[in-house]
């Protein structure tokens, strides 16, 4: 990569912007008193690798006062989601844990028995344990329980070059976030995600002469707004429809999106893939598809056009639930929008058929032509992202691998991931089988709040086999609570060095760097706390790689040079760049390695047809599968759990499990909320605010009711990822993580026959209303948390 | 001459960066507001359509960021507002504003003063 590669992105100001800003300011500049540091944040607090624009205000005394958007950035422009607004309130937190921390094995689950250790203290206890449990167990025994959006969270290199172990897991039922998705986009087009094109790489936006404005925008099983998913900065969104961009939405809730969309398809949860198949059979049939794009670059369209005949829009409008006459509208709208946009989220991901229902959008984006064209899917280019799923695994895992735990019964999902499956994770910390687990890390993960799914199995099973646990974060949370043995800080954003690529850096938009403002506590980021580790407990294998510091390491994994940090040290500068772009690439030879033109399949072509799929023993071409519980498959258990049941919608003031403890957030969102709709509320007595029991076959939890036709009178929604920090951290109450949490209804061991995909959005339940009300009491939270700051 | 905050509530999205971001400029408590979210919807309409709109209300405790607008700066929701919704200015500008586009929403908020 060349050196001018990372150049400084030119800012585009909004219109709504004063003449008396910062435009065209350093890196780092003084303003009345103050030195005010401009960074790309990534984590923690968690997010997803947006990096939004931030100006740190630091006083003399060293002490971050302010926050405020950095108007050069030139896809956020200034404007900030409530998280990165009152981040001085999570740096700050006197909750926070600013030191590392010891805990004996049998006081596990007991808040007030850790004691603060110096670093040197925990080195030495992690690398005793460490070297114990590998002689006595294998490598293989450790476990490295991964999270998802934070930097964290996709670090491989603890799995690989700090523990060197091939059971590194994300522990979420099916991995049923994202990969599904990827997976589906792999296998079908060679590259990673297919993108709705935002114009964030273009020099002047969606001025720019290159960009063409999206006529049409579809959003499936997506809410972009709250969620700002994979790092896709969600407003912008809005900056389109405010220029004229027309939405379709696809979601089984009334959303503000939907309230703006000219057509809302709000199906039961789970039906997508049926939905998916009529709308390619109204294209194809009636042949408004790209018949050039179609001709040359598909490969088995007359397969999948047989194929999804079976589909008619009238059967599927049965299945899902909506009017034909929408399936018919949505189709031909999309299909006549040149060029059109697809964004699809994790509802995709969320059932079992979740595979298919990826396929089924891909097919969608390529025969209308939408593929790597510019307002139509981003597509990343060969030789894109930074390879950090490999990294070290070779030198650092090795011939392990062979003992990933799942990756003889699911290869597709182990290989494509480098990942232990989780279903199988989990039945071999219970059984012991194939090896019993001994050692485990959290790696930006609260699990047993948010990504496991039957939580209390996980939260027993780790408890009972772990000799030895590590948790890894800026604040305790319940999961470390309840089974950890060390605790190590971590730095926040304003604290740390650290680049972040959008979208994890496979279809990148911007590039943004991180400036450390402030010194708060002993913590390392992430990036530093892999090299700490790694060095002592791997010594051999990392002075093989020599680096000189961890800044080289930090420079060497994510920019790809070694010049002990000061390549760094002069890009980091230019503070937000926006990565080349290039748009139909498969006719330039820029999408395969071989550089030739086409896909980067084994056909060469987007694969309709996938020969992947088939391969590894699955049906090559999209198929449709009812949710494994509902009215459909269900009929008996209906009259028990006569509602569908859908989960994890997002909200702005959080970040899945985090965020609890700051009171300028939790007061936007103070209590977990369960959607019914109603005539339902009506009919079983539940007023607005009322707490609700939450039940089916496989668990309970409480929430508080909020009566709205957002769902409609089939469907109740529930919030994920709750736990109560101001609450009683000791076992069993664990700050309340079992009370309120809806995985406790969902199963594992439901995924698709590649490993992929768990029924999350698509259950059944029943409610009812509970005398008691769980309210969160806020002067608790303001008193505990807030008043300091 | 009297300022104001003119809202497009068609695209106002109900992030609520502009509550938050007041709050940390003003360092107001929990349970007060120096703009206050207020939400309409979703309720049915006889076309089978929604109605849904969410809009930003100043409230007693809102000066119009007088210390930011002085230098110049446009008041913190503004500068945060994500969906680019909000425009600070004096009433006569901002009325010319609102009668090109429906679904906006003027507000003239009498200043506040804190204690100093
Ligand atoms: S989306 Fe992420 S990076 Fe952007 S403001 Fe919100 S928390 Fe910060
Ligand atoms: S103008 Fe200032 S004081 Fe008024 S609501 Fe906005 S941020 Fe608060
Ligand atoms: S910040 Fe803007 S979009 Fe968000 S709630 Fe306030 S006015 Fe609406």
């Amino acid at each position: 990569m060349s050196d001018d590669y990372y150049k400084k992105a030119k800012a585009i100001p909004l219109p709504t912007l004063s003449e008396v800003n910062d435009l065209g300011k350093d890196w780092r500049y003084q303003d009345d008193g103050y030195t005010v540091t401009r960074t790309c944040p990534w984590s923690p607090p968690g997010c997803h690798p947006v990096g939004c624009g931030l100006k740190l205000y630091v006083d003399a005394d060293g002490r971050l006062q302010k926050v405020e958007g950095d108007e050069n950035h030139p896809v956020t422009q200034g404007r900030l989601c409530p998280r990165c607004i009152a981040l001085k309130d999570y740096v700050y937190n006197p909750a926070r844990i600013l030191h590392p921390m010891k805990r004996h094995r049998e006081d596990r689950g007991k808040a007030d028995k850790w004691q603060r250790i110096t670093w040197d203290e925990a080195f030495d206890i992690i690398k005793k344990e460490y070297d114990r449990i590998v002689a006595e167990y294998g490598r293989e025994s450790i476990a490295i329980f991964s999270g998802t959006g934070r930097e964290g969270g996709t670090m491989n290199p603890y799995g690989s070059m700090v523990f060197g172990t091939p059971n590194k897991c994300y522990t979420q039922s099916g991995y049923a976030c994202y990969t599904p998705r990827l997976a589906a986009a792999v296998y079908v087009t060679g590259a990673t995600y297919a993108e709705w094109d935002n114009a964030g790489a273009l020099p002047d936006r969606w001025d720019d002469e290159r960009y063409e404005l999206s006529e049409v925008i579809v959003l499936w099983g997506k809410q972009p707004l709250d969620s700002n998913p994979d790092g896709f900065f969600g407003h912008s969104l809005i900056d389109a429809m405010r220029r004229g961009s027309r939405i379709i939405n696809i979601d089984p809730r009334v959303t503000w999106l939907s309230t703006r969309s000219d057509i809302h398809l709000q199906l039961r949860p789970g039906t997508d893939t049926a939905l998916g198949m009529a709308m390619l059979h109204v294209i194809i049939s009636e042949g408004l598809y790209d018949k050039d794009f179609v001709e040359y670059w598909c490969y088995g369209f007359d397969e999948l056009a047989e194929r999804v005949a079976e589909m008619p829009p009238e059967k599927a409008a049965e299945i899902c639930g909506v009017a034909v006459e929408k399936i018919y509208a949505a189709a031909r709208m999309y299909a006549k929008a040149k060029p059109a946009g697809l964004l699809w989220g994790l509802a995709v991901d969320q059932k079992t058929n979740g595979m298919q229902n990826g396929q089924v959008i891909i097919s969608l984006q390529a025969i209308t032509g939408n593929l790597d064209r510019p307002g139509g899917q981003f597509l990343p280019g060969a030789g894109s992202g930074h390879n950090e799923l490999g990294y070290g695994y070779d030198e650092g895992v090795g011939e392990l691998k062979a003992k990933m735990i799942g990756i003889d019964q699911y290869p597709a999902y182990c290989n494509m991931i480098l990942d232990a499956q989780a279903d199988m994770m989990l039945k071999a910390l219970e059984t012991g089988d194939p090896f019993p687990l001994k050692m485990c890390m959290y790696q930006g993960n609260n699990l047993m709040a948010c990504t496991s799914m039957e939580p209390k199995r996980w939260h027993d099973a780790i408890i009972k086999t772990m000799d030895f646990s590590i948790g890894i974060d800026t604040f305790m949370n319940p999961s470390v609570e309840a089974s950890c043995d060390i605790f190590l800080p971590l730095k926040t954003v304003a604290e740390r060095e650290g680049t972040v690529f959008t979208h994890y850096a496979p279809c990148t938009v911007t590039a943004g760097f991180m400036h450390k403002a402030i010194e708060v506590g002993e913590g390392f980021s992430d990036m530093e706390m892999v090299y700490e580790l790694g060095t002592r407990l791997r010594p051999e294998l990392w002075a093989k790689e020599g680096f000189a510091n961890s800044k080289e390491f930090i420079e060497h994994f994510r920019l790809g040079k070694r010049e002990h940090g000061a390549y760094f040290d002069k890009i980091s500068q230019v503070v937000v760049s926006q990565v080349p772009v290039d748009y139909y690439k498969y006719e330039k030879g820029m999408l395969r390695a071989d550089g030739g033109p086409g896909f980067a399949t084994p056909t060469g072509r987007v694969e309709l047809w996938s020969t992947a799929f088939n391969q590894f023993g699955e049906d090559p071409l999209p198929y449709y599968a009812e949710p494994e519980f509902g009215p459909v498959t269900t009929p008996e258990l209906m009259e028990q759990y006569p509602f569908v049941l859908t989960t994890g919608a997002r909200t702005s003031a959080f970040f899945h499990s985090e965020h609890r403890q700051i009171a300028y957030l939790r007061e936007l969102h103070p209590n977990p909320i369960t959607e019914i709709n109603p005539q339902v509320a009506k009919r079983l007595n539940i007023t607005e605010g009322q707490w609700v029991r939450v039940f089916n076959q496989f668990g309970e939890c409480v929430q508080k009711a909020h009566i709205s036709p957002i769902v409609d009178e089939n469907t109740i929604h529930s919030e994920h990822a709750w736990w109560f920090p101001e609450e009683d951290g000791n076992e069993p109450n664990l700050y309340g993580v079992f009370r309120s949490n809806i995985n406790n209804l969902i199963p594992n061991f439901h995924m698709g026959k590649l490993g992929f995909g768990a029924p999350g959005k698509c259950l059944i339940c029943n409610i009812e209303p509970v005398a008691k009300n769980y309210d969160t009491n806020m002067d608790l939270v303001w008193e505990k948390f807030g008043k300091l700051v | 001459m009297a300022y104001g905050l003119l809202i497009d509530y068609e695209f106002c999205t109900g992030c609520q960066s502009c509550e938050v971001a007041c709050k940390e400029e003003h360092s107001i408590p929990v349970g007060q507001w120096g703009i206050h979210l207020l939400d309409d919807g979703p309720w049915e309409c006889a076309d089978g359509r929604f109605n849904w709109n969410k809009i930003p209300v100043p409230t007693r405790l809102c000066d119009l960021c007088e210390q930011r607008t002085q230098q110049g700066k446009q008041p913190s929701c503004v500068h945060h507002c994500l969906a680019g919704v909000m425009q600070y200015g004096s009433v006569e500008e901002l009325a010319k504003q609102l009668e090109k586009k429906p679904d906006q929403v003027l507000f003239v908020p009498k200043t506040y003063r804190y204690a100093q």
